[in-house]
């Protein structure tokens, strides 16, 4: 058995008074493709969220490799990890997010090299190669001086993954990569992730509505209602034959509205 | 009283003179500002709440206060306070009392420059694996500078004009010369007239070129994203 690559233990999450996450436990292994599906506010971001360290679980751990993520030994104890231990697990980590987030004051060739060149400390020339690599997989090859303004919804998200990519996570994080975006365009942002998995390396946890998608793409479909995992399994399993009448609602819902 | 060319013709190149040093507090007094306003900036920061409670304090009690008084107690009070007490030349004082008068507008400008960038970009700097001083000043800092350029612009001629409050400390600015002329000659019409005009002729101008600025600064984010980070798109 090799060591799964994230591991979360009993998290727990609390915003004020209200607890959103009750105790979840899951595991991934190298490579494999999670999809995250559930109802609004039942917490599948904030699960993505807390990988990628934007939020602070409240109890419970979470490993990278083994390595605790938000907590770091000492003498045999473990205490919370300060921003150095963050930094160094966080590096496993990639995230695209829902409204993109690109830097508005660096053309796109910059959005992808910057943080190469800056975190890892890669060359620059080597830095841009890759960049043009990626960017031309992604077909924004011809972009590389457009600034994020003037590019669609969908060629700025296809750029966020790109800008991901280069720093060759080992888990990638999408998060509802799709919703912010003309309906016109979601199918390309679709096809460079499709794309992306098939290579196969990175691990992808990706947090969706897009019931196909999530098909197509995981290795397995986990289920969140109410802050617990309700029902996991391979994504035929779930959508074809759900167990439970919660997914079964939830997945009747869907077809009726789309 | 009448217009008298002669006399405009004696003090014009007086107040000419002058103008250097108006200028020159000017810059002096507006350096100042800038650099103890980042430093409130980054003091109002620190999360510990007793502390943020005392900046905003002494902040609001610096700003509440006016600057002629500011001044008045910094030349002829302080010099009298025991063990804290330094007589201080006129030009420190002015540039000590107007700058920092001028530094808590100038520490509301950077915060609003600040907290205009996106909570997402943050969380893309965190997720690329930026270090914290790497954020400033690759993520937040560009981004916040460009929009307060004008604003600060504006400032800089609000306190231009307040320069000649440094006459109660005795700072030979434009308005002193004016003054001093205006007693030993019993001429106060053209003197005083004169200053006006150079500070019409100084502020008029910059004004104008912070319009344009605003105008620059406006366009240059014609297609930012909004808030949330959501790009406007531009097919």
């Amino acid at each position: 058995m090799t060591q799964p690559l994230i591991q979360y233990e009993d998290v727990h999450k609390s915003f004020d008074d209200v607890e959103v996450l009750k105790g979840i436990n899951l595991e991934v292994d190298p490579g494999e493709k999670i999809s995250l599906i559930g109802p609004s506010g039942s917490g599948k971001t904030t699960i993505i969220r807390m990988l990628m360290t934007l939020e602070k679980p409240t109890s419970g751990l979470i490993k990278v490799d083994g390595t605790p993520l938000w907590h770091k030994e000492v003498n045999g104890k473990l205490v919370e990890a300060d921003e150095k231990h963050l930094r160094k697990v966080r590096g496993d980590i990639g995230m695209v997010f829902q409204h993109f987030n690109l830097f508005p004051h660096m053309t796109i060739l910059k959005n992808c090299t910057s943080a190469p060149i800056n975190v890892q400390g890669v060359d620059k020339k080597v830095a841009e190669e890759r960049a043009v690599e990626m960017l031309e997989k992604v077909g924004l090859g011809n972009k590389l001086d457009a600034y994020p303004a003037q590019l669609s919804g969908g060629q700025q998200q296809r750029v966020a993954i790109a800008r991901s990519v280069v720093m060759r996570p080992k888990v990638m994080l999408f998060d509802e990569v799709t919703s912010a975006l003309d309906p016109e365009t979601v199918g390309e942002v679709l096809e460079v992730i499709r794309d992306i998995a098939k290579e196969g390396e990175m691990a992808m946890i990706l947090v969706t509505h897009e019931m196909e998608f999530a098909r197509d793409i995981a290795d397995r479909i986990v289920f969140l209602e109410s802050g617990k995992i309700a029902e996991e399994g391979k994504p035929l399993d779930i959508l074809e034959n759900p167990n439970s009448e919660r997914l079964k609602t939830f997945l009747q819902r869907f077809r009726s509205n789309f | 009283m009448r217009w008298d060319w002669s006399t405009v013709i004696e003090v014009f190149p007086l107040i000419f003179d002058a103008m250097w040093t108006t200028l020159g507090l000017t810059i002096a007094c507006f350096s100042t500002a800038m650099i103890v306003g980042a430093i409130w900036t980054a003091l109002k920061r620190i999360k510990f709440k007793p502390f943020n409670w005392f900046i905003s304090f002494v902040l609001e009690f610096i700003r509440s206060t006016p600057p002629l008084v500011q001044l008045y107690f910094l030349f002829f009070a302080w010099p009298m306070i025991p063990y804290i007490g330094v007589t201080l030349d006129p030009f420190t004082v002015a540039v000590m009392g107007l700058g920092v008068h001028f530094s808590t507008y100038i520490s509301e400008i950077y915060r609003s420059g600040i907290e205009g960038v996106p909570k997402g970009q943050l969380e893309a700097a965190t997720a690329l694996n930026f270090s914290t001083r790497q954020k400033w000043t690759k993520i937040i800092l560009p981004q916040a500078i460009p929009p307060i350029i004008p604003m600060l612009g504006n400032y800089l001629i609000i306190m231009f004009k307040e320069i000649p409050l440094t006459i109660v400390v005795g700072v030979a600015g434009m308005l002193t010369v004016a003054e001093v002329y205006g007693v030993n000659n019993f001429e106060y019409l053209e003197p005083y007239t004169i200053v006006a005009f150079f500070f019409l002729a100084m502020s008029y101008p910059s004004s104008l070129l912070i319009q344009w600025l605003e105008k620059k600064m406006n366009r240059r984010f014609v297609n930012k994203p909004d808030k949330k980070g959501k790009g406007v798109t531009a097919t």
